[in-house]
């Protein structure tokens, strides 16, 4: 309850009970967890490489990521960050904004934002291993 | 956005001395939060030295002291004395707990005393409960079935369905866990709470009750439940030792298995 906040003459239970449960939120959360166990076995393997990769000339880097398994593994890493990471900003938006207009503006904003990015990343993947 | 400061009619100022009498063998401080609605004034730190020599054990024989002998202004709730009733639930040295079951020689230095935190105050150590009641009626904490109970007994259960309730039905709606939630803090108004979840749990969990998917599809909202971050401040405060961490975790469990 904020101080101030003007509570109307409805009854409590009114109130509590709002506009009633939106029957959702448990694919938000497995995916969250989802996600998260995936990108064990994908970070590992990324700053694997990365270490390996170090130092390395272009065409090295460019043939890691062209080979079907780099292909592949990139692309997974892509959808499970950018996934994993709006997830997990949706809960810290939905947690600390409290109005309504500025809550949806930043929802859009950061969905937005990670579908944007990740179709960057991934379109420039592809481009590497199809030559494009 | 959240309110992670007091308002400035909320910030507590310095109080009121009572010093202990001259003879005092034990003499022990305790730091009370006074608030009175009419006076329009801000909160303030009243200081009591009290006597232990001459006082019960308890934080609570503390304040019934200090409301019978020093400063009868002082309010607070409490009724059984010994853990069971969930009136006496305050902020006693930093940690949501029931005075009546914490003893006043686990606090070094002067004893700090807050109501619950986050919650409207009627006076003094009195928080406004209005909300987490109303929170405790919509989750219907009562049997519900269809079928009619045996004609010539009650309804049955087996020790193992029984033993599925140990460690929900101990819980004395208090409050320290859900008042000790940052989550509950900053959404109480659609968060249920420790509390309410761990109630609601106890009626899902009950082998006799026969609306268990209707109690899910009530729980599965981004507030009502998936505010819970597991972030334990509920598991670590709770007077009972029990685990509503646990309780929400089988919730969030139930409905994946559902799916």
């Amino acid at each position: 309850m904020k101080a101030g906040q003007h509570r109307g003459m409805r009854s409590s239970l009114a109130r509590v009970r709002g506009l009633g449960s939106a029957k959702e939120g448990v694919v938000h959360w497995w995916a969250q967890r989802v996600t998260a166990i995936a990108l064990v076995p994908l970070s590992v393997w990324l700053a694997g490489n990365f270490v390996a990769l170090a130092g390395a000339k272009h065409e090295a880097v460019v043939a890691w990521i062209a080979s079907p398994v780099g292909t592949v593994l990139m692309l997974l890493s892509i959808a499970a960050i950018f996934h994993h990471a709006q997830l997990g900003l949706q809960v810290v938006i939905e947690d600390y904004v409290h109005g309504e207009g500025l809550k949806l503006a930043a929802l859009l904003a950061v969905k937005g934002l990670a579908i944007l990015l990740a179709t960057i990343a991934g379109l420039a993947v592809l481009s590497i291993s199809l030559g494009a | 956005m959240a309110q992670f400061t007091l308002p400035a009619n909320s910030k507590v100022k310095p109080g009121k001395s009572w010093p202990a009498v001259a003879k005092a063998k034990r003499p022990k401080t305790f730091a009370v939060y006074r608030w009175e609605p009419d006076s329009g004034e801000n909160p303030r730190l009243d200081r009591y030295e009290i006597d232990l020599a001459a006082c019960g054990p308890m934080v609570l024989d503390a304040i019934i002291k200090i409301k019978n002998e020093v400063d009868s202004t002082l309010a607070f709730r409490r009724s059984c004395r010994e853990g069971i009733c969930g009136s006496c639930a305050m902020n006693i040295d930093g940690t949501n707990t029931l005075a009546c079951l914490k003893p006043i020689d686990e606090v070094k230095g002067e004893v700090r005393i807050y109501p619950l935190p986050h919650m409207p105050v009627v006076k003094d150590l009195v928080p406004d409960l209005a909300v987490p009641y109303a929170q405790y009626t919509s989750i219907k904490p009562w049997l519900r079935a269809d079928s009619p109970p045996p004609p010539d007994r009650e309804r049955r259960q087996s020790p193992e369905e029984r033993a599925k309730l140990d460690g929900l039905w101990e819980c004395i709606l208090c409050f320290c866990c859900s008042t000790s939630c940052p989550s509950y803090w900053w959404n109480g108004d659609r968060y249920l709470g420790p509390a309410i979840l761990l109630q609601a749990y106890r009626w899902i969990a009950e082998t006799r009750d026969e609306t268990t998917g209707e109690r899910l599809d009530e729980l599965e909202d981004p507030f009502r439940l998936y505010r819970c971050h597991t972030i334990m401040n509920c598991t670590k405060t709770c007077p009972k030792g029990l685990n509503p961490a646990k309780a929400i975790a089988e919730v969030k469990k139930l409905l994946v298995a559902r799916r």
